[in-house]
């Protein structure tokens, strides 16, 4: 029954929560973002007081039955194991905690948290590896699979699918999604929760609350014939059958193995049943180190520049402004843009500075393929690895947009109204003589103006004297909120003449 | 725009109306059913053909613009880059020979120059006495304003052409930039004076030009011809039943059709029509329009209108077409072999058709693509044909509180995505004015693309109000 119930609690909570991270029409988030905001260290870093009281009361009741039904990454692992156990029946068996690098791992964990090495906190957290695995690596075959809907849609003259941008956001968190998700299909493949049990922060977290829990799997010695089948199912490696021991700290409470004792010597109660059952005080021999423990940790190549240099051989070498030749049609190459090397990075309104998005992202990735507009994308500096930032080439953050805020779990991205938005400057315009136009190529222009939100540029003569001649944007910086709609539809390419700079601390103008 | 029948269900409907008007009539004739409607087929040897007075030549009505050729893949207007298609040229010159044809339409700058070359190819294979051919000096851009460099535009089209003479050469697209611009191109380099020499070699045969644009610089060519200064044998102008009387109402710088010819007939110069359709735009027309015009013509196609009524004046030589697909062809071929001209009814009928369309303010493109490439990419006869196809589809959203507004602004947007890739928009139009002159229908295509821009702008905010020119 427990059985029954947490796989398809698990089920539905697994499928949601992709769903959330795959969709692509935006109307999901209204309904499916609270199955983020649930997660414990998002909720921990939002100072979300009422979920966490909820998870520790939780699992004070149940144990640690959120890692099999809330947690993702959890269930996702689940799954791998499921899928094992289909061909190799009663494949494991109990081993004793890893105690040493389990400890240490939460220690450094806590560490880096504390000195504010965030990179290293969302490496560990498993709803945000989860995050980015799916949006990494599923979410571009979701994305296709809608495009090709979308082309069949535009056949037949219908609106209900439109197509999306499959790009490359950060190859370097690409990179370690798909490491972790290798890992993670070993390590489940193998040991079933070995990541939730030896690495896994949150999980150790839990478990100190979980030996305490109310309700426990319990063994009746007396009903039991010690076939140890129990033990063979239990993917945590918890249940020690042959001293009636169950390691609390590390079992998820699936309830595999309630099911597998055919003799009704196991419960999930809140008592002992059986009179002479030892909870504890079991040799824990600490036998000698197994190679299963594999850090997860990957090595990272953050080198911006390196990936710049790389976009920048891969987009085509065009000339543009050719001109109207003798002929006629055809159609100008267009240059792919490139990011400007921006001194201050920009962070989307609602995360009021960069420390408050640095101290509360857990580098889901939610709100990087919540963002409709190509703005959003992992940061590849090392401080701030895998964390959101702004960029402007493909798209800017539109005025009437506030989706990254309505997805935050984490409260990196607090909720801003569309009317805050537009008075929130999270940077300012900069001006770039030599790239503009009207400058080098002697046309009018006057694109950035045109498009200004809020009417902080203006187009003035090049020349004071010379009314006549061309014009250039003169930027009101305590006008401009850094929207980046002057970025992204400047005219001159692969550097927009126009940029913005992104502040530390937004502000309201 | 109130219309309950979508398209599908139009067709559906006009299919079963087709059908059974076509039983009926079998029922009255031979009481046999049809495995298929009469008329699709053009018959042979039934063409209309009018004659050059200066001349003699017995010029097809219906003649071959190759401005809108096939290409590969397709339509030019979803493959703007892909190479054209010269085995479907081949085709379908052929056929249009087969079937009586002989007059063909080309320029050294249609279809990203290609245009007479493959228009040379296709006409190769013919005797050159079964075709004539019309081209025009599109010296367009100062480095082919020179003397020389119009000489050697001319030189190069017979090369390209494959032949030695030309039949019809024209003035390419006067009118815009007023007689200055006439001036630059043709006078100052003396370049008139040297094709009426060519003339009397016997390299043109006929000598004309094709206007678009000023009032003045049309009655001072005229005046020349008028003073003996020049001889115009032919004279190409659009003309159609919108631009009949609407013309100068849709572009106060254009003039009326109905004043062009008239003022051609007084002088008994023979005009070759272009335009007869409006690039499609004629026939392609709201669902509330095509259904008038069925209503009275059943089994005939829309586009039939359009060519019937070009072709009715007895001034007009040949009605130009640019076929770019075999059906157009047959449909075209059918319409004019023979012509039956527009009754004085019919006529009225169209002119409460014209004032339907002109109604509609849809952007007066006709996909020429003389305005592309823009230096910036942006694809300008896409946006304004999305624009254009939202209006006659009734999804340019007006209200919010229309009921139809959240169904009509994702149509928009979505099929706005879905026809012009994002960075060919027109939000990347910085105004630098290099495609308007171009414009032989005379927009001022910057401003409309920026009005088509904050539009889009305003649906994507939801804020709502209406654009301008929908009402």
């Amino acid at each position: 029954m427990l059985k029954k119930i947490r796989t398809t609690l698990a089920i539905i909570v697994l499928a949601l929560i992709t769903l959330l991270f795959l969709d692509v029409s935006g109307a999901l988030h209204a309904w499916l973002g609270w199955l983020a905001k649930i997660q414990f260290l998002p909720a921990v870093l939002a100072l979300n007081v009422a979920v966490i009281v909820a998870l520790v009361a939780l699992t004070l009741i149940f144990g640690r039955i959120y890692c099999s039904i809330i947690c993702p990454l959890g269930i996702f692992q689940d799954v791998i194991s499921w899928i094992h156990s289909k061909r190799k029946k009663n494949r494991f068996s109990f081993s004793p905690e890893k105690k040493w690098i389990r400890y240490p791992v939460l220690a450094l964990f806590i560490i880096a948290f504390v000195a504010g090495v965030n990179s290293f906190v969302a490496l560990l957290a498993p709803y945000s590896s989860y995050g980015r695995i799916v949006n990494n690596l599923f979410r571009p075959v979701y994305e296709w699979g809608n495009n090709i809907l979308a082309r069949i849609a535009e056949h037949y003259e219908s609106y209900a699918f439109s197509e999306t941008d499959i790009w490359l956001k950060s190859l370097p968190t690409f990179v370690i999604a798909a490491v972790t998700l290798v890992l993670l299909i070993i390590l489940a493949w193998k040991g079933g929760r070995t990541y939730c049990n030896t690495i896994c922060p949150v999980g150790t977290i839990l478990s100190f609350l979980s030996r305490f829990s109310w309700l426990k799997i319990r063994m009746d010695e007396d009903k039991c014939i010690k076939c140890g089948l129990c033990s063979k199912n239990c993917k945590a490696s918890a249940i020690d059958f042959k001293n009636f021991h169950v390691d609390y700290s590390r079992c998820v409470v699936c309830g595999d193995c309630l099911e597998k004792c055919k003799k009704d010597a196991i419960h999930y109660c809140f008592k002992d049943k059986g009179q002479r059952t030892k909870d504890n005080l079991v040799n824990e021999k600490q036998e000698s180190v197994s190679g299963k423990a594999t850090s997860p940790q990957t090595e990272v190549d953050s080198s911006r520049r390196s990936f710049l240099v790389s976009a920048a051989m891969a987009t085509t070498a065009a000339a543009l402004a050719q001109g109207k030749g003798d002929v006629d049609g055809g159609l100008a190459v267009i240059e792919d843009k490139i990011a400007p090397e921006r001194n201050t990075p920009i962070t989307p309104p609602g995360s009021l500075s960069a420390k408050n998005m640095a101290k509360h992202c857990t580098a889901c990735q939610l709100c990087v393929s919540a963002c409709p507009n190509g703005v959003l994308r992992p940061s590849t500096d090392l401080l701030t690895l895998m964390q959101p930032t702004s960029s402007y080439e493909r798209g800017y953050c539109r005025p009437e947009c506030t989706k990254c805020s309505e997805v935050c779990p984490a409260g990196a991205i607090r909720p801003i109204s569309v009317e805050d938005k537009s008075s929130t400057q999270i940077g300012h315009a900069v001006w770039i003589k030599q790239n503009c136009i009207p400058v080098t190529d002697g046309v009018d222009c006057g694109n950035c103006e045109r498009h200004c939100p809020t009417g902080a540029i203006e187009m003035v003569p090049l020349d004071e004297n010379d009314p006549a001649g061309v014009y250039i944007p003169a930027v009101n910086e305590s006008y401009c909120i850094g929207c980046g709609a002057c970025e992204n539809l400047c005219p001159a390419r692969p550097f927009s003449a126009i940029y913005v700079e992104g502040h530390e601390v937004h502000k309201t103008i | 725009m109130n219309k309950e029948l979508n398209r599908r269900n139009f067709l559906k409907y006009l299919g079963g109306g087709l059908a059974a008007s076509s039983a009926l009539l079998a029922a009255c004739t031979d009481g046999e059913r049809r495995t298929s409607a009469s008329k699709q087929e053009p018959p042979k040897g039934k063409m209309t053909y009018r004659t050059n007075p200066n001349t003699g030549d017995k010029v097809s009505l219906l003649g071959y613009g190759m401005m809108r050729l096939p290409v590969e893949g397709g339509s030019e207007r979803d493959n703007p880059d892909a190479p054209i298609d010269q085995e479907m040229v081949n085709r379908q010159v052929d056929y249009a020979i087969e079937h009586g044809v002989n007059y063909f339409d080309t320029s050294p700058a249609y279809c990203r120059g290609f245009s007479e070359s493959a228009t040379g190819i296709a006409l190769a294979r013919h005797k050159r006495s079964e075709f004539f051919v019309a081209t025009k000096l599109s010296n367009f851009s100062p480095n082919t304003q020179t003397t020389e460099g119009s000489k050697q535009m001319f030189e190069n089209s017979l090369k390209q052409l494959q032949v030695d003479y030309i039949d019809y050469l024209l003035l390419h697209a006067v009118g815009g930039g007023g007689m200055p611009e006439v001036n630059r191109r043709y006078m100052d380099n003396g370049i008139l004076d040297w094709l009426v020499e060519q003339k009397q070699k016997g390299r043109i045969r006929n000598l004309g030009f094709s206007f678009h644009g000023d009032k003045e610089v049309f009655d001072e060519l005229l005046t020349w011809h008028d003073e003996g200064k020049y001889h115009w044998d032919f004279v190409q102008i659009e003309l159609n039943y919108l631009d009949w009387n609407w013309a100068n109402e849709i572009n106060d710088s254009n003039v009326d059709a109905v004043y062009l010819y008239s003022e051609l007939e007084k002088r008994g110069i023979p005009a070759v029509i272009m335009e007869p359709l409006l690039g499609g735009r004629l026939a392609n027309v709201p669902t509330t329009i095509a259904a008038k015009m069925k209503q009275r013509d059943p089994e005939g196609s829309i586009a039939k209108w359009g060519f019937r009524f070009a072709g009715t004046p007895k001034g007009v030589l040949c009605v130009l077409s640019g076929m770019t697909y075999m059906e157009h062809l047959k449909d075209n071929l059918i319409t004019y072999s023979p012509l039956q001209p527009i009754t004085e009814e019919e006529n009225e009928f169209l002119m409460e058709i014209a004032e339907d369309i002109y109604n509609l303010k849809t952007i007066p493109c006709n996909e020429c693509n003389y305005c592309m490439p823009c230096p910036y990419g942006l694809n300008i006869p896409a946006i304004f044909s999305h624009y254009n196809k939202c209006i006659k589809d009734g999804n340019i959203p007006h209200e919010k509180l229309d009921k139809e507004y959240d169904r009509a602004r994702r149509a928009f947007l979505v099929g706005y995505d879905r026809s012009v890739p994002k960075l060919r928009q027109a939000s990347h139009c910085i105004g630098c004015n290099q495609c308007a002159p171009h414009c032989p229908q005379r927009i001022p295509i910057p401003q409309e693309l920026q009005k088509i821009d904050d539009f889009v702008e305003r649906l994507k905010q939801e804020i709502v109000i209406a654009p301008e020119n929908a009402e």
